[in-house]
């Protein structure tokens, strides 16, 4: 066994991604039918307020972020992990554990949450008994994925562990203090904190929840998925260390910008501001060192959809990490707060980053997990692309337009001091973008359909890998 | 707030330091860490960059280019961006920042501004009878502005109410139409609460309901009107021994058709039993003046507004006696 790599946990992971990937967006396309035709789901009768919007949009969120994401970083880090430290993880049995517990957070979120009960804090919705398996569940993966670090063969750490390493502690800080809170029952309880703090630590945690759930964890895949499918070394070394420690210690402040213009003193909000515009330079220096890892390579872009997904993706890393910085301004944030902007900025850096480098890693790993040389066709990972793109491009901008259109109305006024638009005619006009945002979206769940028929394909045709052996010799 | 500190939050001195302490080493931990990584030169064209040695899973390689120049500027860039914003606005713990800048005061100065401009606009109406302002277009105007902003939420845009939030429409007040009148609601605000339980059971009520209904020669069931008229005493020290209510005080009419929460048996019954607790708010302190007035005659003007009560013997600069509501 210590001589061969744990691929099932992998395996296991990899194709939960695909299964919650789906179930996520396809709850995002109900949603956004919801705000075309809101009283859509009414025909269900009584099952109708379990499908309300409010209690489906959480689920949307939870389940794509970490269902979908965390299952497509489950996946790749214990796959990295081991094959760059030259050792098989730390213990199949908490491997296990694992993968059957977030199975089982996953499971009550989506049973708790379309039954009503949440915590009310954004991307932290699940009541205390969840919020304590999660906290299990993470420090064993902590022990799972350290452990491996620790047993390894090679002498360094590689740079997609760092990242991995530094999104694994955070995470667990984060969620610890952010759910502390006093049970009621088994389904209710109260936050420790009160009033503004409450929400202060609330978006500490909700924006470095992005930070390093979504980009520090996700720029580990990246650093993997990017030279093994090019074939190319990472761009620069000197440059990895610089973005790594710089965004760490950058994006622990950055959470105050979701409360600008509010109650929060004024400290808090300038430091929020400034730190997440300084956070474009470290952002960037991932994006630069994904991309001109491929430079001396670039004609694979033609050839290589998966090239062509890892790449677009890291572009719209580089789009979604200049955009956030500059929503955090406080002049333009008088604009966008509140509007479907928001909703742009996020889709472009959950489908177009988040999803589009998961998707490309697992189009990479599948086939290396059971045994084949490639997917099963090339061709509907080509068509899976242009599906993915052209529905993410839809997407944001038609958010785009309809937020900028949102803030304007909103702070429209007449020559005597007025409102100009009542927000009933703000919201009647974001039926056309809602519209091509149901298009975009409706897309891109397509292609996610398309790419388990095509995952289904390649394991029909191929074989559970359980032997892939270790090198012995430990490249110096 | 605590007198002599910028940050409420906070009654000590310690996370003042705390925070201004990890701000600044967070920005010069940054910069050391640039500078370390920034002092290599620049390849020659034609030059490879360094390998580094360790390899990983076989063929992962990294390569050992030095940070591209533009980028390193710009990261010095930001981060002088950011030292020069802490230092002008507050962000390091109690430090107020050189511009002396709130946003409390920014808002204030905003205000004043903006008040300023508008009263401009409004002060050709200001103490114009208000019989008057409502037939001038630009009054009507932003009559309707302010109604769309301040008031539709609940008397709906056009004004014609909704269930609990009486119809501004019709010829039916509750707390009289005249233009004096309605701006007295609008500015003072109104309490129009009904206790619950005044006719006991829901049975009692259900009969009292069947009475109310009587009053106003409505369909009703004979019988339990029957047995409420002797529970209705209860409610005749308000609505009166008719049912008619008693206008000058707010107490509405129950034989008309006006019904703010319902009139059938089984909405009638509802309100007797639980009591009602209506109300306007006040809107003088939030509007001013100015606006206010505009307000009363746009909501005269809807349709139900009354004549005004002369008191005095009729002045040449009072309005004329025909000056009832215009018809929308």
């Amino acid at each position: 066994m210590e001589a061969t790599y744990n691929y099932k946990v992998v395996r296991q992971f990899a194709i939960m991604t695909i299964v919650w990937g789906i179930v996520g967006m396809l709850v995002g396309v109900i949603l956004a039918t919801q705000l075309i035709w809101p009283t859509l789901t009414e025909a269900l009768g009584p099952l109708a307020p379990y499908l309300s919007y409010g209690r489906i949009r959480p689920l949307h969120t939870n389940a794509v972020i970490f269902a979908f994401g965390g299952s497509a970083l489950f996946a790749t880090s214990l796959y990295i992990v081991q094959r760059t430290c030259q050792a098989r993880l730390l213990s199949d049995g908490l491997a296990s554990f694992v993968f059957w517990g977030w199975q089982l957070v996953i499971l009550l979120a989506a049973l708790s949450l379309p039954m009503g009960f949440t915590t009310g804090k954004e991307y932290a919705e699940l009541e205390w008994p969840i919020d304590l398996l999660i906290a299990v569940v993470w420090i064993a993966y902590a022990v799972l994925f350290f452990g491996t670090i620790i047993k390894r063969k090679t002498q360094h750490i590689y740079v997609a562990n760092w990242f991995f390493g530094a999104y694994i502690v955070t995470i667990t800080i984060l969620h610890v203090v952010n759910s502390a809170e006093l049970p009621v029952t088994l389904t209710k309880s109260y936050s420790a904190y009160a009033g503004v703090q409450d929400a202060m630590v609330q978006w500490w945690y909700g924006h470095n929840a992005v930070g390093f759930f979504l980009t520090t964890a996700f720029l580990g895949m990246m650093y993997y998925f990017i030279p093994k499918q090019a074939g190319r070394p990472i761009f620069s070394y000197r440059l990895s260390i610089v973005h790594f420690w710089a965004l760490n210690f950058i994006y622990m402040w950055a959470g105050p910008h979701h409360l600008l213009y509010t109650a929060l003193p004024d400290w808090a909000q300038s430091l929020g501001m400034v730190f997440s515009l300084m956070l474009i330079a470290p952002s960037w220096g991932g994006m630069m060192n994904g991309i001109m890892t491929l430079s001396g390579a670039w004609h694979k872009l033609r050839t290589d959809p998966i090239l062509k997904f890892l790449i677009t993706a890291m572009s719209f890393y580089g789009m979604s990490t200049f955009e956030g910085p500059m929503m955090s301004v406080k002049t333009v944030n008088a604009l966008s707060h509140y509007t479907e902007w928001n909703i742009a900025h996020v889709h472009s850096g959950a489908m177009g980053w988040v999803a589009m480098i998961s998707i490309g890693s697992l189009y990479h790993l599948i086939p290396r997990l059971f045994g084949r040389e490639e997917m099963y066709s090339i061709k509907l990972i080509n068509t899976h692309f242009w599906m993915s793109t052209i529905g993410v491009v839809l997407y944001i901008a038609a958010m785009w337009i309809a937020g900028v259109a949102q803030g304007l109305m909103w702070r429209a006024t007449n020559s005597d001091g007025t409102l100009t638009y009542s927000f009933a005619q703000s919201v009647n006009a974001m039926y056309p973008f809602y519209t091509i945002r149901l298009i975009g979206g409706v897309l891109f769940f397509a292609g996610m359909l398309l790419m388990a028929y095509n995952v289904w394909k390649t394991i029909a045709a191929g074989k559970a890998v359980n032997d892939a052996r270790i090198p012995e010799a430990v490249a110096a | 707030m605590i007198e002599g500190y910028a940050v409420p939050d906070f009654i000590s001195d310690f996370w003042h330091y705390y925070i201004a302490a990890f701000t600044v080493a967070g920005i010069l931990f940054s910069l050391w860490l640039l500078w370390s990584q920034s002092v290599v030169k620049p390849l020659a064209p034609g030059e490879q960059a360094e390998v580094m040695h360790p390899t990983w899973d076989g063929d992962l390689q990294e390569l050992n280019n030095p940070l591209p120049r533009w980028w390193m500027w710009m990261f010095y860039l930001l981060i002088v961006f950011g030292i020069v914003y802490l230092v002008i606005y507050p962000g390091m713990g109690k430090f107020e920042g050189a511009s002396g800048w709130s946003s409390a005061k920014a808002w204030q100065e905003e205000k004043t501004r903006v008040d300023a401009e508008f009263d401009k606009v409004f002060q050709p109406f200001a103490g114009k009878d208000l019989t008057v302002v409502a037939k001038d277009p630009t009054a009507n105007k932003m009559g309707e502005h302010l109604f769309l902003t301040y008031c539709s939420q609940c008397h709906g845009s056009s004004g014609q109410g909704a269930t609990g939030f009486p119809n501004l429409t019709d010829n039916k007040w509750l707390f009289g139409g005249t233009p004096d009148d309605v701006k007295a609601s609008i500015a003072n605000g109104r309490v129009a609460e009904m206790p619950g339980g005044l006719a006991g059971d829901v049975q009692g009520a259900k009969e009292v309901a069947n009475y109310v209904l009587s009053l106003g020669g409505k369909q009703h069931d004979t019988a339990l009107a029957a047995v409420g008229k002797a529970k209705y005493a209860a409610c005749a020290g308000c609505h009166g021994e008719d049912g008619k209510g008693i206008a000058a005080a707010g107490f509405p009419n129950l034989t008309d058709d006006a019904w703010q929460y319902g009139g059938s048996e089984d909405e009638i019954t509802k309100s007797i039993v639980k009591g009602r607790k209506g109300g306007m708010p006040a809107q003088l302190e939030l509007l001013g003046e100015n606006k206010v007035h505009l307000l009363a005659a746009y909501v005269w003007g809807l349709g139900g507004g009354q004549k005004p009560i002369l008191v005095a013997p009729a002045a040449p600069d009072v309005a004329p006696a025909d000056a009832t509501a215009p018809a929308q």
